[in-house]
This record gives C-alpha cells, structure tokens and sequence, in this order.
C-alpha cells in the first residue's frame, strides 16, 4: 500500500460526514459526475462514492446461539426447519450454511431438482421473524444432561444470531454460456444449448470491488450495509485473488477480491437476505451488501467513475469447459454490452440476462447514501488492508 | 382504434362430449382470427387441451371467444390466470433466461424486469426457476 498517496483521508472526511458536510454519491452518480468534472473536479468535489450489490451469493451462512436449555444440552446435532447446522462448536453454537438443504429434499434424483428449501430460507425466515422448528440432538455428560430438545422459535428467543459470510461480494464475474447440445441447470441460471443466452451476475459500474479494484480503502474494518444492517469486512473472502487479469483502467477483468463480511441478524430487514432456491443446483442466500467508498485520491475518484462501458468480465462456457476445469475463455463482453440485452460470441448473437439484482443494488447504494448524508452514519478506517497487487499508474487527462 | 390488432392467448378446455367436433377452424373461417397453436395435450376419450394465441381486432376475438362457448368449449384467458407478485421479486432477471415469449423484459433505465402478462405463454419456465418463488404461472395441466 506503500504505492498510495492519500490526499484527502478517511478521519477527515469523517469529520465532514459529522458536520453534515459531506458531499455524497452513488457510483452510479459518480460516472456522470467524472465525465462533467474531469478526474481531478470529481476528487475535489466528491468525499464517498456509495456502491452496492444484491445477488445470490453462496459461502453465506450464520452463527446462531440458541442460549442455554433446562436441563442443559451439549447439541451436537442441530437442525432449524430440518436443515442441519453445523453444531461441532460449542454446547448451544451452530452455523447454519446457506447452502445446505432441508432433510429428505430429493436432491436432483429427478433433475432438474426444486431444492425448496434450504440454509438460505431459515437464514430468511430468521430475519423476517417467522417462526422456525429448532431441534437439537446431545449424547448427555455430566454437565450437560438433556438428549434431545424440540421448540419453535423466533430471532427473538436466540441469545445471538449473527450473519457470518466467508466470501461475498466478488469483484468481478463470468459471463456464462452453454457449448454444449443440451439445456443445463446451473448456479448461473438456465443457459441454453449451443449458444442459446449468455447469463452475469455482478451490478457492474456500482459493484463495490470494481469500484475500489486495489482494495486501497476497503480492508478489515470496513463499515457496510449488510441486509439492512451495519455490518463490518472481517477479512479477505476465501478464494480472494488480487493477481488476476486487469485492463488498462486497473479494473479485474475476471472473479479477483472478495470479502468475508459479518452482522447481526436481529437488525438486518428480510427485504434485502432472501433464501433463493437454484432450480437444478441447490439451496442459497441472496444477500445485499453496500460499501461506501472515501474518495482518498484522484485515482480513486478516477476508478470510481468507471462505467458499464469501461467493466470487462469472461465468457465461459459452462457445457463443457467450466465442469471438466478447462481454464479457457471465449472473449470477453463489457456490462454494456451485457445490459443491451444481447452480445455476440463466436459469431453469433445470443440474448442475455442478469442474475443479480441491479435494481435492487441501486437501492442499497441510495440507502447507504442516506444513512451517512442523514444518520451520520461514519466510515470505518481499515485496520489490515487486503492483499493487493502493484499499482502501475492508469492514465487521465484532467 | 377498432381495427386495431391485438393478440390474446387463450386456454381451451374440450369436454369429452365435446372434444371430438371440429370447433377451431371456425375462428379463422368465420372470425378471421390467426390462430398459432402453442402447446396441445389429448387425452383420448377424457378431454382435450388446447393453448392458443388469438391474433385479430378486439370485436374479433370478444365473437370468436363467444363463438367457442356457445360450443361448450371453456376458454380461460392466460393473462388473468398469471400472476408475479410483486412485493417478492427482487428483479434479478433469472426469468429472463428462460422466456421463451416476450413476456419478461429488461428494462435498461429502471433495470426492472418487466412482465407482460398478455404475451405469456404458461409454458411454466419462469415459476420454475425463480429462486424467491414469487411467480405463479398457469400451466397446460392446471386445475380449473
């Protein structure tokens, strides 16, 4: 990070947001502001550049801690609704994965399988404060006697219940298509055979990884909209990689950074965490997740101006290349083109649809606005940044 | 505005006291409306089942539709049968991979996924791949 200078920085923007005086946009905005402006007149101008994304995203899951029963149980199995959570933790600590799907879900045995109901869904129903059937399994110690315990429950009866995703919000994402000569059933949609649509899944120009591509100001301890909520980066995400393909504006040009996020539950509003279920693939969460963005520099005013034109992900095949573990890409598209409605691979021109909600992200990143222009709602400094690559300089002319 | 073409899809549910007449041809021989055949089932002996999109002007399609229930044929209009709520959709567009009418549309400027009923063709695609459930579709086999 020695390669960043920072011009303007976090404390004094903070400083800014608390005297009601900071100037704050959408990285929606922020393009039109850059393009008026110039790189130089958007850093001056502009202090937070807010981005968002809401999309499924699996490696989502929650810590939940049912509070101590009487007689007391060391659950070692634990299931919410009939969906298993991990209970090798403590006595009354489990962590329900969003994937995981309900007991006796006949999986794909017919394919395409419904996967109704799953991790995601009880994660949903938590929030929303339904009802939900807990059962607990123990195999009774001297200090924790009870075998079994059965209650129906809400978010209100659970001592804890926090959010804890190890990897959201990826930087970037393929464009996924279909070779091969049938229909197949994917994490990313239906996609159609022989070239039949194209499917993506990232909200482009407002994502919050392609906004901040070095990861210069989000690091562990990043205040974020966490489904309705604050929430905080804990750490890189799994599979995080900075040594990925980049243009010429610095931007990835394939999946990059990712974060491992957190929050609780009891404050996070069902509106933005919903249980998704992927017809022929399985259970999952949709999540959304907001992260406000300081302008430290004209770099990052530069980035953060960046459009769906300027935005490049990978076409992959998922027929054929994807599930044998062929690295190899048929071209790549930008988030223009993929929001026009069609591109062209190979020739041939195929529709496209989206499969993470840019309406949805818009809505977040216009929250997030308000909460710190209204609520004062402060950034947090980064204590740990995350692995990055070197800085090589990007060109602007003003 | 009476000339006016518009298109229709449409239901049709043959009793087996009925399903043996030659009832179609009339809407293009006496109402001349187009029809295209979307999806069929027989069930020999039992009922028939017909999905049908009806192309002509308003009056033809109110005199042709009247025309198939005087024949004992019941006629559902899919657009009513249809229903997304809209509360639950969260517009992520995996409907959108899967129409295979012009029934669900990207709309570019509020990136919302647009839905019209009226080119739905019930094959069902859409309420099956919804990952937040919030489509309800009528499909060839449904109960009426």
């Amino acid at each position: 990070m020695k390669d960043v200078h920072v011009k303007k920085s976090i404390e004094e923007i903070n400083k800014k947001i608390k005297q009601g005086k900071a100037v704050v946009v959408t990285a929606e905005e922020m393009v039109d502001i850059v393009k008026e402006n110039g790189v130089k007149g958007a850093f001056k101008k502009v202090d937070v550049v807010t981005t968002a994304t809401f999309g499924v995203m699996c490696s989502s899951g929650a810590f939940i801690n049912f509070g101590h029963t009487k007689p007391k149980i060391k659950a070692y199995k634990v299931w919410l609704n009939d969906v298993e959570a991990y209970a090798g933790i403590a006595a009354v600590d489990c962590y329900i994965g969003a994937a995981q799907v309900q007991e006796e879900d006949p999986l794909n045995k017919v394919h395409p399988g419904r996967f109704k109901y799953g991790g995601g869904h009880v994660i949903e129903d938590l929030i929303a404060g339904r009802q939900v059937k807990l059962k607990a399994k123990g195999y009774g110690t001297d200090c924790y006697p009870l075998r079994e315990y059965e209650a129906v429950i809400t978010i209100h009866d659970l001592r804890d219940a926090f959010l804890y995703n190890p990897r959201n919000a990826y930087q970037n994402y393929n464009c996924a298509v279909n070779l091969s000569n049938k229909t197949i059933y994917t994490y990313m949609g239906v996609l159609r055979p022989n070239l039949g649509n194209a499917t993506y899944s990232t909200s482009g120009q407002l994502s919050p990884l392609l906004n901040d591509p070095y990861y210069w100001t989000i690091g562990v301890g990043t205040k974020i909209f966490l489904g309705g909520a604050v929430g905080v980066v804990t750490w890189r995400g799994t599979q995080h990689d900075p040594d990925v393909l980049r243009g010429e504006n610095g931007i990835v040009k394939e999946g990059g950074g990712t974060l491992a996020v957190t929050g609780d539950m009891k404050e996070m509003s069902p509106r933005y965490i919903r249980g998704a279920s992927i017809l022929g693939y399985g259970c999952s969460l949709m999540v959304g997740l907001g992260i406000p963005i300081p302008i430290i520099n004209e770099e990052m005013a530069y980035f953060t101006g960046q459009s769906d034109a300027d935005i490049y992900c990978p076409v992959v095949d998922y027929g054929i290349d994807y599930p044998n573990a062929i690295n190899r890409t048929l071209g790549e598209v930008s988030y223009q083109e993929l929001r026009s409605g069609k591109i062209k691979i190979m020739g041939k021109e195929i529709p496209t649809a989206p499969l993470s909600s840019y309406y949805m992200a818009r809505e977040i990143a216009q929250k997030l606005k308000d909460w710190i222009v209204k609520n004062k709602f402060t950034l947090g400094i980064p204590q740990i940044p995350l692995p990055t690559v070197e800085f090589k300089g990007i060109k602007y002319d003003n | 505005m009476a000339n006016k073409k518009i298109k229709k899809n449409v239901l049709l549910i043959f009793s087996k006291d009925i399903m043996y007449n030659p009832v179609i041809y009339k809407l293009a021989a006496d109402f001349r409306i187009v029809f295209n055949v979307l999806e069929a089932k027989i069930y020999p002996k039992q009922e028939g089942r017909l999905i049908l999109q009806l192309e002509g002007t308003e009056e033809q399609l109110d005199e042709g539709i009247k025309y198939l229930k005087d024949q004992k044929v019941k006629v559902e209009i899919l657009a009513e049968k249809i229903k997304r709520d809209n509360e639950s959709c969260v517009h992520c567009g995996a409907c959108l991979a899967v129409c295979r009418s012009d029934a669900l549309q990207y709309d570019n400027e509020t990136k919302m996924i647009v839905f019209h009923s009226e080119h739905c063709i019930a094959c069902g695609l859409c309420e099956m791949v919804c990952p937040v459930k919030a489509v309800k579709t009528a499909s060839i086999d449904m109960e009426i």
